[in-house]
């Protein structure tokens, strides 16, 4: 949402409020829509009145108290109009808690139960995504659409649908148990990672909004990491997203196509980031726990240390993802198992590792299997296999830059070995 | 009016496309993007996908239980569905136009492939869907 008559300072505060104001809100009332649009007038009615008056001494109780008439307002409205009708009241979920006009009770984990009701366990990730962006990112409805590039009314739908999912499964809105608490954390997260994936790794061409979801994801998991700063998980995922991020801009090349961390020129790579990145990484692996976000994050750290790709500490990182594939069991892991074991052993030793992963279901027949396929064969100067391989990994993936990357790998190395073919 | 302007191969097209030499590879997509970019400068571009290569297609019929029936595609179809644009423009004439403009995207040696398009107008009236 913008507001067009505030400043940037007071935009930048009404959308880090949203989520505490409207969590706070959905705490004393159960309705999640009326809650939505009591948050949303609230700040209407502060895009009205601060360039006016001022920004209040406390903004957010500012907000949460409006908030909280306007849904006064809409219960006695939802009651006279039931008792018109002659409805059971029964089941009108009218909570409101005495003395909350006096002192707008203000929890700071308000933020985070929200939170972990959005990516409860019982939504499709797709859902949890969109109701995650909305209620706690404070995106609209129009501009999540625009992310995922679907029309506003289905994602309209798809929201809608999330909302009505977690009213009916009567998910309490309160901190889950010591017991419970893990397991729904490690799914904000997983929510928080697919976001900033699907960023990530469509950043390229005419799709700008795209990269505004990693943006979105890595200040989504930034408040996550304020409210629970001693958490290393959550400091690892932050840690991954800076590390990764930092490379966006080389990432690309003129026409979209990917461009391999080997060929990337690391002077576009976002040294802010990457200093952040790195003592977050340390910070993460001091802290005892170790979970899959922090590997990969210091993997990540890694590869961004290294001033050239030469200088990479390959050792270092195949056996970070031995670790990793003990821990993760994630095909994809073992990918870069094989990959890194080829840089370290040679691409024979990588290419071995390849032919045992024909057998698991999940990787058989992928297009991510084929590619590095194709590029350990290159590596081992079997250019006639590599670029069959390559083509063939072309003709499944699809993404189009990833596509256009290996289309033109596969040209390139035909021209190598074949010059007298390059006047066509 | 709204015109979709479908970009039809030859069965063998995605294999000839995949072993162009990079040099052509690169026009021929150099040459989409700067056509996507000027329909939306234009105010005439309302959706535009490229599909993914057809041996990865399946067709689907409805089983006596509803379930889903899949089969590869028949390998006998001479030509297939490889992309296309939707167009919001004021004739039929410039629909005509831009097909044209696609049609001649460069091929091999950066001589137009005069790939067919296909030109079919999307009917108006409120859409099924609501």
């Amino acid at each position: 949402m913008t507001f067009t008559s505030l400043d940037r300072r007071a935009e930048q505060l009404l959308r880090d409020l949203a989520p505490q104001v409207f969590g706070a809100t959905l705490r004393r009332f159960r309705d999640f829509a009326a809650c939505e649009d009591a948050v949303q007038e609230a700040l209407i009615a502060a895009a009205a009145q601060w360039p006016r008056d001022g920004i209040p001494d406390n903004p957010r109780g500012w907000l949460i108290h409006v908030a909280l008439r306007r849904m006064t307002d809409h219960v006695r409205g939802e009651i006279s109009r039931r008792n018109r009708e002659s409805v059971a009241i029964e089941d009108v979920p009218l909570v409101v808690a005495p003395g909350v006009y006096a002192e707008p009770g203000i929890d700071p984990d308000d933020t985070l139960v929200l939170l972990f009701m959005c990516c409860h366990p019982a939504l499709s990730s797709a859902s949890a995504i969109a109701l995650t962006l909305r209620a706690v990112g404070g995106l609209t409805t129009g501009e999540i659409a625009k992310s995922f590039l679907v029309p506003e009314a289905t994602m309209a739908q798809r929201i809608s649908r999330a909302k009505q999912s977690i009213e009916s499964s009567r998910v309490p809105f309160s901190m889950p148990d010591a017991a419970e608490r893990a397991q729904r954390l490690s799914s904000v997260l997983h929510v928080l990672y697919l976001i900033f994936n699907e960023g990530y790794t469509s950043s390229s061409g005419a799709s700008l909004h795209r990269t505004d979801l990693s943006n979105e994801a890595i200040r989504l998991t930034r408040a996550v990491r304020q409210l629970l700063p001693e958490d290393s998980h959550v400091t690892g995922l932050l840690a991954l997203m800076l590390l990764t991020d930092a490379r966006r801009a080389a990432r690309t090349g003129p026409l979209g196509e990917l461009i391999p961390l080997d060929e990337q020129d690391r002077t576009l790579w976002d040294q802010q980031a990457i200093i952040e990145g790195l003592a977050l990484v340390e910070a993460a692996m001091r802290s005892g726990s170790i979970g899959e976000y922090q590997l990969q994050a210091a993997i990540a750290a890694l590869h961004d240390e290294a001033p050239r790709a030469a200088d990479t500490d390959w050792p270092q990182i195949l056996a970070l993802y031995g670790v990793l594939q003990r821990m993760s069991g994630n095909p994809v892991v073992a990918l870069n198992h094989a990959i890194a074991t080829a840089e370290v052993h040679g691409p024979r030793a990588g290419l071995a590792l390849l032919d045992a992963l024909d057998q698991d279901d999940r990787l058989a027949g992928s297009h991510r299997l084929a590619a590095v396929r194709a590029h350990l064969l290159e590596r081992a100067g079997d250019a006639q296999a590599a670029i069959q391989v390559y083509r063939d990994a072309a003709t499944r993936t699809t993404s189009i830059p990833e596509r256009n990357y290996l289309l033109m790998r596969a040209a390139q190395l035909n021209e190598r070995a074949a010059p007298e073919k390059l006047d066509l | 009016m709204k015109y979709m302007l479908m970009m039809n191969c030859p069965r063998d097209g995605y294999d000839q496309f995949t072993s162009w030499p990079k040099k052509d590879i690169e026009a021929h997509i150099a040459f989409m993007a700067s056509f996507a970019r000027k329909l939306q400068g234009a105010g005439e571009w309302v959706d535009g996908q490229g599909l993914d290569a057809p041996t990865q297609a399946k067709i689907v019929r409805a089983g006596k239980d509803g379930k889903p029936i899949t089969d590869g595609v028949f390998p006998e179809s001479k030509e297939y569905l490889a992309g296309f644009w939707i167009v919001d423009v004021d004739s039929p004439q410039r629909a005509y136009q831009l097909a044209a403009e696609a049609s001649a995207a460069p091929g091999p040696g950066g001589v137009p492939f005069n790939m067919p398009i296909e030109v079919r107008q999307v009917m108006s009236g409120p859409p099924e869907t609501k």
